[in-house]
């Protein structure tokens, strides 16, 4: 056990002591499953951080209901089946209304057993690989027709892409995105021969020989991409290497869903200027709700470098919409919570209105954006309107006939050739 | 003789825009069309781009080389002069663009930059070329001609041609004569098609190749599309001589990529094959000492932000130090009560790693730092058009053969190296012959954690700097160690390099990740088969 874990638990049992004490049963509990040690930690202590300034002032807004709210913090340390210890932990024995929480694909997947079989509520703040619909879970990142999708169109019509390289490490987020591209790009009619598929393990330092493939690949005269889905820490060595071989931006852009403020803000951005970005957010957005949520976030962890990001933004959305949720429904009983929150409309930091949807998923807008050298992105292209997030990719053969709907049909895979609901909702 | 040439260029060009303009025209026009970049339209911006690259005026170049740096702003103030900006400690020291006269200093919130997308740095970098064909560094004109292959027109063709009647580099010329043999192959002249072919098939340049592939390109029933039976054949014959020349390119490209890969495994198993290999010592914080030695090039860094070209020569001893200490704390406080009893120095160094990993989490935070590359080990060195070679893991190969040398001579040639043998063979015998055996662990150990501290210093430039930077390399430290066999330095390399380039001959071949299952299987078959790696320990000392 971590120093930190330590720390941590003593903390929260100080805290629990103190308002047990001072007001008993009178708070609504919010849990934050946030992995504040291990290799994760690298993104989500910042969650957790957002997470308690959007609690706080919830609460000096006097918080909801009439009661205050309460975080409840635990460190899952980057390890997935503590995910699902501690998402136990929350439900049974700290008695939490709410969950907010995960980061990658298999933390959520180890909490999904336990979150049903306790009928608690998870908000996941993070952009995924989608075929996936829980009646406890909402999902407030992209699903990958509001992420991936989008950014192929963007290079294959305003760039004019006609080769592709899709690179990932190995598991199970990139692994699906690529089916789902691959399938796309050959509906939109690509050959075989101008698709690349290349998986790296966690952590690859060594691109040589890969960037030197993805270089010859480019260099058959037709305009080349790189679609990376290539996580974190692997990211850097790979455009560094990019930079060292003498390929630019201009000659093959390399488009990344797992690259934003936070990841760039401890780096030498200089090898990644003009490559992009596909987000829902990005910090240097101009609106007003952006500029107020910077200003609350630099005041609330006295540090005005710090930067936001997309999954802070999915979190603002996620916690206003279960605010309104709870204040509509009169009480924190997740049924009467899941019920309320369909349709619920909050605005989001990018001047539009979200509003979540019967299949769990959100609308939000697609923005692409280019690397600047100050570790902030330019937006160069955005989609017209908020994209629907669709639970169940129509690129998939195994999917396109299954529907999301928790209102009408009360069913997260709902098959509409069949029309059976499998009853298994992950 | 040389103004004579560029005013010859200059009207050429203004005389190719159609729009002819005298000299006091572009006075008036130059600072005019500057205020479009002010717009935030970038297809507007790319628009005046174009204009003011018409125009001819001398100051064109310096605009659109600051632009592409992000070094163009403009005054938020009424004036609203455009400026070049150079950071300095307060905010921006500013030029004035019209007439290159020094403005002072500003605060950062007192310019505006003139932003640029990947189409406008396109379009700059091209007009750059063509503005900068007669820079006089070489590897600049040649760059400049490369850049203007992508789209060669008649206009194009006409300045390369007057480039070519004043060049005297070879290598220049020859990538000129590609340029215009990109050109003359969309001719309907035969000859010259034909002439062009000939010349395009003798270049490694990528466009080449890619220029003639769609000659040889064939329809569904496996034919040639081409009916012109004389560039056919031509084209076949290039493209196999290209391709001919490529694969030996591709051979010594992946031989170097593993032995740079093998110099990194080196470096960091090296400092393991000391404390593992001579002491017996089984220690799991091995990767967390790379890493001190990482977060210490960073602190450097910070120290001298100004001399980031020296930092890493500064860093190394630093790191040597700084890790070293801390091995020795390591040897004394912990390891040297569990001689003997290696699981449970494997868990109390595994306990210690965790220490060390949520120290530096809590000093530097969870996020990675940014650790500068500086100049000189950025870019590659080109040894033909196809072939590059990075510097950066050009001077690590180098450093990790250096730092091989310097530690045998330690162990060769110096009493501390005699020591340590002597120990390392017969404990007992040592003590008797009046060795301080004690003293001799801790500075053994010092010496192998302090090298790892220097592997953190080159790993600092290739990977991520964070917390976890140290479990990356842990296993694969042990892994080259264990094949090379225990206790010897010469095993150590021969096991890296040979684990480097095996693993990048697969990988092209079996994608990255079969690739390290693969070398982790073959390495387990091998020790089943070799208990003691590639090169044993013989005699009575490996008995013990």
């Amino acid at each position: 056990m971590s120093l930190k874990t330590i720390s941590g638990l003593a903390a929260a049992a100080v805290l629990g002591l103190a308002s047990q004490a001072a007001m008993a049963a009178d708070t609504i509990k919010v849990g934050v499953l946030h992995s504040l040690s291990g290799t994760m930690a690298i993104s989500e202590t910042t969650l957790k951080d957002t997470m308690l300034m959007l609690i706080d002032e919830q609460n000096k807004k006097g918080g909801i209901l009439g009661k205050k709210l309460e975080a409840v913090v635990v460190d899952p340390a980057s390890n997935w089946p503590l995910f699902a210890e501690k998402t136990r932990e929350l439900i049974s024995k700290n008695k939490v209304d709410v969950i907010f929480g995960c980061w990658t694909s298999v933390s959520r997947k180890s909490v999904l057993p336990v979150i049903e079989e306790l009928n608690g509520l998870l908000f996941y703040p993070v952009q995924y690989e989608g075929e996936e619909s829980s009646k406890n879970v909402f999902y407030t990142g992209a699903a990958p027709n509001q992420q991936a999708i989008p950014a192929v169109d963007y290079l294959m019509n305003e760039i004019g892409v006609k080769r592709w390289v899709l690179a990932g490490t190995d598991y199970v987020y990139p692994r699906t995105t690529n089916k789902i591209l691959e399938a796309y790009l050959k509906a939109k009619g690509v050959a075989d021969k101008d698709i690349m598929i290349n998986y790296t393990p966690f952590g690859h330092s060594d691109w040589q020989s890969i960037v030197s493939d993805v270089k010859k690949f480019g260099s058959e005269g037709k305009k080349t991409a790189v679609v990376s889905t290539i996580n974190g820490d692997a990211n850097i060595p790979f455009y560094k290497e990019l930079g060292n071989q003498g390929i630019s931006s201009e000659d093959i852009p390399v488009i990344a869903f797992s690259v934003g403020e936070e990841e760039l803000s401890g780096i030498d951005t200089a090898p990644l200027v003009g490559h992009l970005a596909a987000w829902n957010y990005f910090m240097s957005v101009e609106s007003d709700e952006n500029a107020a949520f910077i200003d609350a976030w630099h005041k609330y962890t006295k540090d005005d470098k710090r930067v936001s990001n997309d999954p802070m933004e999915a979190h603002y959305i996620g916690f206003n919409m279960w605010v309104k949720a709870v204040e509509k429904a009169g009480s924190t009983d997740t049924d009467k919570v899941a019920d309320a929150i369909i349709g619920i409309k909050v605005p989001n930091l990018t001047g539009g209105t979200s509003t979540m949807l019967a299949n769990h998923h959100i609308t939000k807008p697609v923005l692409i954006g280019e690397i600047q050298d100050d570790g902030q992105f330019e937006v160069v292209w955005e989609t017209d309107g908020l994209v629907a997030g669709d639970a169940w990719s129509d690129f998939l053969p195994d999917s396109k006939d299954l529907k999301a709907d928790w209102v009408t049909l009360k069913c997260g895979n709902y098959n509409t050739k069949s029309k059976t609901c499998s009853g298994q909702n992950f | 003789m040389k103004n004579f040439i560029t005013l010859m260029l200059v009207a050429i060009f203004s005389w190719l825009a159609v729009l002819p303009m005298t000299a006091s025209a572009n006075n008036v026009q130059f600072p005019t069309l500057l205020e479009g970049l002010k717009q935030k339209n970038f297809s507007k911006k790319a628009v005046v781009i174009d204009q003011l690259e018409i125009t001819g005026d001398a100051r064109v170049l310096k605009v659109f080389q600051h632009m592409i740096k992000g070094k163009l702003y403009y005054e938020k103030s009424e004036l609203v002069r455009f400026v070049f900006v150079e950071k300095n400690e307060s905010g921006f020291a500013i030029t004035n663009v019209l007439n290159d006269e020094p403005l002072g200093s500003v605060g950062k919130r007192e310019v505006k930059k003139v932003k640029v997308n990947n189409k406008l740095r396109g379009k700059l970098r091209l007009a750059i070329a063509k503005l900068s064909l007669n820079h006089p560094d070489v590897n600049l004109r040649r760059d400049a001609v490369r850049l203007m292959f992508k789209n060669i027109d008649a206009a194009a063709v006409q300045l390369l041609t007057a480039r070519l009647t004043v060049e005297a580099k070879d290598k220049v010329r020859d990538t000129i004569e590609v340029g215009i043999a990109l050109f003359d192959l969309e001719s309907i002249d035969k000859q010259v098609k034909l002439k062009s072919i000939e010349i395009l098939g003798d270049s490694l340049e990528p466009a080449a190749r890619a220029a003639l592939l769609p000659l040889v390109a064939k329809d569904d029933t496996n034919d040639y599309l081409l009916q012109d039976r004389d560039v056919l054949t031509a084209a076949i014959k290039a493209v196999a001589r290209i391709d001919a020349k490529l694969k030996y390119n591709n051979w010594a490209e992946t031989i170097y990529f593993g032995l740079s890969l093998g110099s990194v495994l080196l470096l960091a198993a090296i400092g393991l094959a000391i404390t593992f290999g001579v002491m017996g010592v089984i220690n799991m914080a091995h990767g967390e000492l790379i890493m001190i030695g990482a977060y210490t090039t960073y602190v450097v860094q910070l120290l001298m932000p100004d001399h980031i070209e020296y930092s890493l020569l500064v860093a190394i001893p630093s790191a040597f130090l700084m890790a070293g200490l801390i091995g020795i704390a390591i040897e004394r406080g912990v390891i040297r009560f569990l001689y003997g009893r290696p699981l449970e120095t494997l868990l109390a160094t595994f306990g210690i790693s965790l220490i060390l990993q949520q120290l530096v989490r809590t000093v530097f935070s969870p996020l990675n730092r940014s650790v500068e590359t500086p100049q000189w080990m950025s870019g590659a060195f080109e040894i033909n058009s196809a072939l590059a070679l990075t510097y950066s893991r050009f001077y690590i190969i180098i450093f990790s053969l250096l730092v091989f040398a310097a530690l045998l001579m330690i162990l060769k040639k110096t009493s501390l190296g005699l020591h340590v043998r002597a120990v390392s063979q017969n404990r007992a015998m040592a003590r008797a012959m009046g060795i301080r055996s004690g003293w001799v662990d801790a500075m053994t150990f010092g010496l192998g954690s302090g090298i790892a501290g220097i592997a953190g210093v080159a790993l600092s430039q290739l990977t991520n700097v964070g917390p976890n930077m140290g479990q990356a390399y842990i296993i694969d430290s042990f892994m080259v160690v264990v094949f090379g066999g225990v206790g010897n330095l010469w095993g150590t390399l021969v096991a890296a390099m040979s684990l480097g380039v095996i693993n990048k001959v697969l990988e092209p071949w079996a994608g990255a990740v079969l690739a390290k299952i693969i070398v982790l299987i073959f390495i387990i078959l091998f020790i089943q088969k070799k208990p003691r790696g590639l090169f044993p320990q013989r005699g009575r000392a490996a008995e013990h």
